[in-house]
């Protein structure tokens, strides 16, 4: 069992918490994820490490309620216990002879882009950073985003915080006005992984960005998450997460990762159903 | 006087058409009777080729002779002497090929049947023996075991009755290996492989799930950490594709995905938070015992149809016969000398189909078995909306790819030598880590090999 040490709520459908799990803060890299199980009858989902701290044993996960597992996790309090906790698994993200990066964050995604931008900072590569929200009351690690980035585009869909519109929108400006990348790093919606990726492609920078797609095991076993990749099968548990965004089948990752919707519908209303007959 | 029957007392089972719509087991194991009257043909001859063909050399007269004696607890602890899963290896052992196979009974009617005679003295020992389990005098020596499948838990056990302190390390969240994720509830009951493994606690053995060995912690640091040998037991668990077009569609699963789905996570039960598609029609690809588990699988949740697609004859099939059987009576259909060339998807790519070609079997090959080769023009289409991959699985590169001076070969399994030792003082290896897919008891006697290497040297250190 896996204590929960500190429970923030970030946005309505977003939470933070650090796990008590010093093994896998012994090694937690950025770009390597971690795989839980709430209960019992859990299934298990893979988590990209948000951050974490090797003195206090912590590592820091931020996960969108968007179904039965996350919503039973959002349950949870401080001081409550998780059933499993396993990591790091995968790859962590490359960041060797970068000197200027971009790096491009959407929704919760932006999660799992900070701890790269912030290791980026931290060896000396200039970092900027785009982000982009549906609408103000999403916005999540804002603050951290400023502390580690040389420039930080806020944009959302609605205008309601930042620039109104997209972060391809932020991204072209940048590059037309001549800023010159080393490497362009998107995380999150497989939709905007794919603007980005079409757009960057256009300029020939590099990109890199993170897949989350369905696993059970995370160590290569079942190869539920395979995605094509430069016309090849690849297993982003093992061979990834993290691809060259110019080679990723981004339309058979969407469809794949919807293969078990209504299921996941049908067991997040079970489980709403549920916490509102225990509030009663 | 011996019983002369040429023929087996029958196993007790479901019938057919109930079973393939539960997930009990199958098959109901024997009655003090039955049992007591099947060890009565055994002639007790004295150079016991039985126990020759027993990886883990059980002393299969000896035991057959309690049971006789109707003194099953005796039997039991004859059993256990050799082996640290008797349940679990009475039910999945192919006795077939080992010691039923070299039974003299077997020369004119049917052997002694060995493998339901140790079913039957597990079982009733876990159903009545109350007798605690006595811990071994510590030896002060620390020992890792990498992976709680069939030969970790081998070479815990083992270890463990000789003192040591044993800690098993685990990547799932649940010990067992493949005999939890893989073999299905109603070949090998869950609560029974959780038995064994208690009992294995009972022993001292400490198991540590969630780690992965090669991520969570490295080889090198178990050596920092005090282990004074280590065996590696982490399996064959990378899944195969055939590498045809359509492989990724939705509907198209490793046969270690839909199992583990199944098995592990139990998605066949409803308060399981793990889904599985629930298909009308499935093709399983391969022939071997991985196939017929998956198919049977299928069919138990709800599909209309399911079919077993091999490239290759029946005879060929490296399933054994008792599972081909098994599958034939749960309405599996077998559709052999067949062979996959394309998974064909709709516009949401939903598998709708597979398209196979018919095969003929050629000269033979370098395995001995005639290789199929397809006839020409042959193509046609089976009405399919999921096709599970079981045509093999390779080991898992996190150990070798994290550990220096771990010698591995071309199909990335460890190199190790007869007693298990690998190319690094300290390290041993065996089951399919090192073989490549094979089958439980042969994990389990490696285990055992290196158990008894490990404990030598270990000694011959001081």
């Amino acid at each position: 069992m896996y204590k929960i040490v500190r429970k923030k709520v970030l946005n309505p459908t977003v939470t933070l918490m650090d796990i008590d799990a010093p093994m896998v803060a012994k090694k937690a890299e950025p770009g390597q994820f971690i795989i839980l199980r709430v209960d019992e009858n859990g299934e298990r989902i893979p988590l990209t490490v948000a951050d974490f701290d090797r003195d206090k044993g912590t590592v820091t996960i931020i996960f969108q309620i968007v179904g039965a597992t996350t919503e039973k996790l959002n349950q949870k309090n401080e001081g409550d216990f998780i059933q499993d906790f396993v990591g790091p698994l995968g790859v962590e993200s490359h960041t060797e002879g970068l000197k200027k990066v971009a790096v491009v964050g959407g929704g919760v995604g932006c999660a799992i882009a900070f701890p790269i931008a912030k290791k980026l900072h931290n060896l000396g590569c200039e970092v900027h950073s785009i982000v982009g929200f549906r609408n103000k009351d999403l916005v999540i690690l804002e603050e951290e985003f400023g502390q580690v980035s040389d420039k930080l585009c806020m944009m959302t869909d609605d205008g309601s915080h930042g620039t109104k519109g997209l972060v391809t929108d932020a991204l072209k400006q940048l590059i037309e006005s001549g800023e010159k990348y080393d490497e362009v790093i998107a995380i999150g919606p497989l939709i905007m992984m794919k603007f980005v990726c079409a757009l960057t492609k256009q300029y020939d920078i590099k990109t890199v960005v993170s897949m989350n797609p369905i696993m059970i095991d995370g160590t290569g076993m079942c190869g539920g998450c395979r995605l094509t990749v430069g016309g090849e099968t690849k297993f982003a548990c093992v061979d990834g997460p993290d691809f060259d965004g110019h080679l990723v089948d981004f339309d058979e990752a969407m469809e794949r990762s919807a293969m078990y919707k209504p299921f996941e519908r049908k067991k997040h209303e079970e489980v709403c159903n549920l916490f509102q007959k225990e509030v009663k | 006087m011996p019983n002369m029957s040429l023929k087996k007392n029958e196993m007790p089972a479901q019938a057919p058409d109930v079973r393939n719509k539960n997930f009990k087991e199958v098959a109901l194991g024997y009655s003090k009777e039955t049992a007591v009257d099947e060890a009565d043909r055994c002639l007790n001859c004295k150079n016991k080729p039985c126990v020759s063909g027993c990886p883990v050399n059980i002393d299969i007269p000896a035991f057959i002779q309690k049971v006789k004696d109707e003194d099953f607890d005796g039997a039991y602890d004859i059993i256990s002497a050799s082996s640290s899963l008797p349940a679990v290896c009475g039910r999945v052992c192919p006795q077939e090929t080992q010691c039923e196979g070299k039974c003299v009974r077997g020369i004119k009617g049917e052997p002694v049947g060995i493998g339901r005679l140790e079913r039957f003295v597990a079982d009733w020992h876990n159903e009545h023996s109350t007798a605690e389990v006595k811990k071994p005098e510590p030896n002060g020596h620390k020992v890792a075991i990498i992976g709680a499948g069939p030969a970790g838990l081998t070479c815990a056990g083992d270890l463990a009755r000789l003192g040591y302190e044993v800690t098993v390390f685990e990547a799932l969240h649940l010990a067992g290996g493949v005999l939890v994720y893989g073999i299905p509830e109603f070949r090998l009951p869950k609560a029974i492989v959780q038995k064994e493994i208690d009992g294995l606690k009972a022993l001292g053995v400490t198991v540590n799930t969630n780690i992965v060995v090669g991520r969570t912690i490295t080889v090198d640091e178990l050596f920092e950490q005090g282990f004074e040998a280590i065996f590696i037991g982490s399996g064959a668990g990378l899944p195969r594709f055939m590498g045809i077009p359509g492989e990724n569609l939705k509907g198209v699963y490793s046969a270690n995905e839909f199992l583990t789905r199944t098995n592990l996570m139990k998605a066949y039960t409803d308060n399981s938070d793990t889904p599985i598609q629930k298909a009308k029609n499935v093709a399983v690809v391969g022939g071997g015992n991985v196939a017929m588990d998956a198919a049977r699988c299928a069919k138990r949740l709800g599909a209309e149809n399911v079919y077993i697609v091999y490239r290759r004859g029946e005879a060929e099939m490296p399933a054994r016969n008792e599972e081909i059987e098994h599958a034939k009576e749960e309405g599996i259909i077998f559709k052999t000398l067949n062979n996959p060339v394309e998974i064909l998807g709709d516009e949401h790519k939903l598998v709708t189909g597979m398209k196979c070609i018919e095969m003929e079997l050629g000269e033979p090959d370098e395995s001995g078995r005639r290789s199929p080769v397809e006839k020409k023009g042959s193509e046609f289409v089976l009405d399919v909306d999921c096709v599970v991959m079981s045509i093999g699985t390779s080991p898992n590169p996190l150990i070798r790819n994290t550990t220096k001076g771990l010698e591995t070969n071309r199909r990335g399994c460890f190199v190790a030598d007869e007693n298990g030792l690998t190319s690094r003082e300290g390290v041993y290896a065996g089951g399919d880590a090192v073989t490549g897919a094979a089958t439980v008891i042969l994990a389990m006697g490696a285990g055992k090999t290196a158990a008894k290497a490990m404990d030598e040297y270990i000694k011959s250190k001081k």
